[in-house]
């Protein structure tokens, strides 16, 4: 069996399964902690307090809400497509998680003898050569461009206009922003010159070796990548797809109980998921001062703390305002990103 | 990380499809500040471009250059080719500003469109892989399906766009997976290494892989030129589509269609020649004879040509069943004949017509040649010239064809071909009954000739009756142009 | 193990298939043609082609198929209206038969001889396989690589010239 190198195979399989729950765990806890830190930072950027019943200053808050919501009626609307209206909530929650298979959240670590990356979908041999998928970074795209048919398909499998209009709104922005944010990461690739997350990592030692502050296009194009991963998760202030003011509540207008809570689940995870990107793609990854897994959590959580702030300031988007931004002002700057970025190469060798 | 050596790449043999993409992509851009009423001045720019292109081609006579690794040759084959895709569009736009101000879709986009067509023809007539011929081929039908709908306010144009959409999608999916089948049987999609490969592997029509191939691309260039019995398309398309466009998708593509499959049968697949000979066989006879027998009995003058265009495909089949030096010197001579006759033709039809009432019937005809008597006499040597009487140019071109038949063998094809033919002058001559033998029950006063219209009937008239009257010169261009 | 993999993915990826054309339902077709792409670039994962693969998931389930959604979303398409003849049935399954026995034929009647070619796995480790697909658009099939910006260009310009409310 060539696929485990030369390991042990019990060795691999342990060290697969115990990434995969450390992992897991990670992003659930994260996901679980990270309603109740939006819910009480906005509280505080708004001066008022927040949750604050639930354990000491509102701790448990969390945990009481998935009780609440996993002994809430669960409820089927009579005229919906009851296979998709199921299936809706498990397709956009699965995507959300996959994509944390191939983010490398620590350097490599010597046990006994044998290496292991800190990357689910990465082995080392015995000589401690890493081999990752090499098409990581696509690999998170195509994740994230399936994230679409979750709450397309909650949308029409409810039967009701509201969740209609935002599963469309949903699926007509996430193509539109997936342009923009894929062209952003071309400037990635084009310094990094490999797809692999591990190679790009490797590449971004030291504060300016991150590839955000190595030149001005890949500066600009950080910040857009984020503003279009922002977009594509549909997190404020493009939030059109469950803006509450106008649509009930979007697409999950019509869910309830567990299932909504995977709806909920699933926007926070994508929101740890795009701040992993983020992080391992422009802001160096798990290098830092810290030890290296700490790095990355500490750079995932200030990201994580900047959405929050965003969606504290900043007021929701007009549709053809949304179009407008990602059609005629992203995807024309990532293009030109791109030409600038390879000029740059060319002359600062 | 090494570096890519790219490979020589010698912009000069795709300088005129570059030319004329540059020149369409700036139509584009100028249609946005042209008023509607002036949208004319689009065609002449877009005349003014392609003759430009023609001026680039003339001096690459006589020399053979290869580009971009050998994906693409400026031959003679190919430069004669695109003379006739560059005399159809030019003519073709003539015609096409006063028919689209008469139905009043005056959009400017057509001129770009027709000229994208065109580099789409072009590279499929010099492309010499696979991979350009098939990417030229869908710049060239994407082009026509949206050309073929361009009316969108007329019911019959928008079914004629999504018809030839739907079908032309489904006959792509036949030639690239007869291409997928040919690389995999060959290792390449180089036309000259396909060729060498089965050279030197001795692989012949034991290898059913490539065999299956061979007949798969054949299906899709068979859809391409209307070939019986895929060419059920064909005279929907032709009567719904805008007739300018008509008349240049009955020349243009079939020309290029039949410029990409002779590349492909006798460069790259010779060693096949038993096997794709009798399919051709087939296909010609068949095509020639549901093209001939369907257009006796149609009343509707597009329609008719429609299956008349058939029925031409079928004769060029001959031709290329013989696969000989005279049988293809015969296609590409009456390829050029059959550009200028069936355009001719086609202008004449859009004249007859009026705004929402085509009048394309026969009983339309009926005492035209007594109103227009010049008219009448260019259609009447439009229509001798289809079926093949001389001294019009369409009678050469049959005689190499069939001659080209005879000598390879196929004393029968050849004889069902001039059975054929005769049986197609009745149709022909039925139209010519309408308009000198019947009452006229019109005044025929709306037909107004422009000075567009009256230089491509010139071009017409000149360009069948020249190469009738004097074919040696054009023969021999001919010859020098074949590929073998 | 390779194979038993292999035969569990062609077979939900030939269940799938079929879903899609006996579905009644527009939505479920797409999905199970989502379904169908997926299993296919599982496929080429295994064949050793990963970039394919994710551009078979990104250009096909992701984008592709979102618009097919959106336009049966739009239209509001419920079921098809009325059964198939069965005389279409018939002459579906007599032509498939047809397919199949030339399929058939074609396997075990003739020489199937192909190309090994230059690329291996081990090539596929050493250089990886999106720099290979790179360099070739850069080198043999950059004309057709550069063909491909006017057909998409021709493309565009056809939807808008078709399907624009006022020009």
């Amino acid at each position: 069996m060539d696929i485990f190198g030369d390991i042990p195979w019990y060795i691999y399989f342990a060290a697969m399964i115990l990434k995969v729950l450390v992992a897991f765990v990670f992003v659930l806890l994260t996901v679980a902690y990270a309603t109740y830190a939006e819910r009480k930072l906005i509280g505080f950027m708004q001066v008022r307090i927040g949750p604050n019943r639930t354990g000491p200053i509102g701790l448990l808050q969390p945990i009481a809400d998935g009780i609440k919501l996993f002994f809430k009626e669960e409820i089927i609307p009579a005229q919906a497509s009851k296979f998709a209206f199921v299936l809706a909530p498990l397709v956009a929650l699965v995507p959300a998680f996959i994509s944390f298979a191939v983010i490398p959240f620590g350097d490599s670590i010597q046990i006994a003898g044998y290496k292991f990356p800190l990357q689910i979908a990465a082995y080392a041999d015995k000589a401690g050569t890493v081999y990752d998928l090499n098409i990581g970074v696509l690999y998170i795209l195509a994740m994230a461009s399936l994230g679409v048919y979750g709450i397309v398909l909650a949308g029409w499998s409810s039967n009701s206009k509201y969740s209609l209009l935002g599963g469309l709104r949903a699926s007509a922005q996430m193509i539109s922003y997936e342009l923009a944010a894929g062209l952003a990461i071309v400037c990635v690739f084009m310094v990094s010159q490999s797809l692999s997350l591990q190679a790009i990592v490797a590449d971004q030692s030291g504060l300016f070796g991150w590839y955000i502050f190595r030149n001005p296009f890949l500066f600009v194009a950080g910040i857009i990548f984020f503003i279009c991963s922002l977009a594509e998760i549909n997190r404020t202030p493009f939030d059109l797809p469950e803006a509450e003011t106008e649509l009930v509540s979007g697409f999950c207008t019509e869910y309830s109980s567990m299932k909504y809570a995977m709806f909920f689940m699933a926007e926070y995870a994508n929101m740890v998921t795009v701040c992993a990107v983020m992080t391992t793609l422009f802001l160096g990854g798990w290098h830092g001062p810290l030890p290296s897994v700490l790095n990355f959590i500490a750079k995932v959580y200030v990201l994580m703390f900047v959405c929050m702030w965003i969606r504290a300031t900043y007021p929701r988007y007009r549709y053809d305002q949304l179009m407008k931004l990602g059609w005629k002002v992203f995807l024309p700057i990532t293009l030109f990103l791109i030409m600038g970025n390879a000029i740059w190469m060319t002359l600062f060798k | 990380m090494d570096t890519i050596a790219i490979p020589a790449i010698n912009l000069a043999v795709i300088a005129p499809e570059v030319v004329l993409s540059v020149v369409a992509m700036a139509l584009l851009l100028i249609n946005v500040f042209v008023k509607s009423e002036q949208k004319g001045y689009l065609g002449y720019l877009s005349i003014a471009g392609i003759l430009g292109t023609l001026l680039m081609l003339i001096p690459a006579w006589g020399s053979s250059v290869e580009g971009f690794s050998g994906t693409i040759i400026q031959d003679n084959f190919a430069i004669f080719f695109k003379v006739i895709f560059l005399i159809s569009a030019a003519m073709s736009i003539l015609i096409t500003d006063k028919y689209l101000e008469r139905e009043g879709c005056n959009q400017g986009e057509i001129y770009p469109l027709i000229l994208f067509a065109t580099v789409g023809m072009m590279l499929m007539a010099s492309g010499t892989d696979l991979m350009t011929i098939f990417l030229g081929l869908e710049v060239l039908s994407v082009s026509l399906y949206v050309l073929a709908g361009f009316n969108r306010n007329n019911i019959k144009s928008n079914e004629a766009g999504l018809k030839y959409f739907l079908l032309g999608a489904f006959s792509t999916g036949f030639l690239l997976y007869g291409m997928a089948l040919t690389y995999g049987a060959t290792g390449t999609t180089k036309i000259a290494k396909i060729a060498s490969y089965i050279a030197m592997n001795g692989v012949s029509s034991s290898n059913l892989m490539l065999v299956a191939g061979m007949i798969l691309m054949s299906t899709g260039f068979a859809f391409k030129v209307a070939a019986a019995p895929f060419h059920m398309w064909t005279p929907d398309v032709y009567e719904g589509a805008p007739t300018p466009m008509t008349a240049f998708m009955s020349v243009g593509p079939k020309a290029a269609g039949f410029a990409a499959f002779a590349r492909v049968l006798l460069v790259a697949l010779p060693a096949l020649k038993p096997e794709w000979s009798s399919l051709l066989w087939v296909l010609a006879v068949l095509t020639m004879t549901v093209g001939n027998i369907t257009a006796l009995y149609q009343q509707n003058i597009k329609r008719m040509l429609a299956y008349s265009s058939i029925a031409h495909a079928g004769y060029i089949l001959v031709g290329f069943t013989a696969g000989n030096a005279v049988g293809t010197a015969g296609i590409l001579f009456y390829m050029l004949s059959y550009a200028f006759m069936n355009i001719g033709a086609f202008a004449i039809i859009i004249l007859v017509g009026k705004k929402g009432e085509e009048n394309s019937n026969v009983s339309d005809y009926a005492g035209f040649g007594y109103r227009h008597p010049v008219l009448g006499i260019a259609f009447c040597i439009f229509l001798f010239s289809l079926a093949g009487i001389p001294p019009a140019a369409g009678f050469i071109g049959k005689f190499y064809l069939f001659s080209g038949a005879i000598q390879a063998g196929y004393i029968w094809l050849a004889v069902i071909g001039v059975l054929n033919s005769a049986a197609s002058v009745y149709y022909y001559l039925r139209v010519m009954v309408f308009m000198y033998f019947k009452e006229p029950t019109e005044d025929f006063e709306w037909v107004k000739l422009t000075p567009a219209f009256v230089l491509c009937l010139l071009i017409a008239v000149i360009g069948v009756l020249v190469p009738g009257v004097l074919p040696g010169l054009f023969l021999e261009l001919a010859q020098k142009a074949v590929l073998m | 193990m390779e194979t038993l993999f292999f035969l569990i993915v062609a077979a939900i990826a030939v269940i799938c298939s079929l879903m899609v054309v006996t579905n009644k339902n527009p939505i479920n077709s797409a999905l199970s043609l989502i379904m169908t792409f997926f299993c296919l670039a599982t496929l080429y994962v295994m064949l050793e082609a990963p970039f394919m693969a994710a551009i078979q998931v990104i250009v096909y389930a992701g984008a592709i198929m979102v618009l097919i959604v959106f336009v049966i979303m739009l239209l509001n398409i419920k079921s098809e209206a009325g059964r198939r003849t069965s005389h279409a049935l018939f002459m579906g399954i007599s032509v498939g038969l047809l397919l199949l026995v030339q399929t058939w034929y074609l396997l075990v009647k003739s020489s199937l001889s192909s190309v090994r070619g230059t690329v291996d796995s081990a090539m596929i480790s050493k250089v990886g396989h999106t720099e290979l697909i790179g360099k070739s658009l850069f080198t043999d099939f950059l004309l057709p690589f550069e063909i491909t910006s006017i057909l998409l260009l021709v493309a565009i310009v056809g939807a808008v010239v078709l399907s624009k409310k006022k020009l």
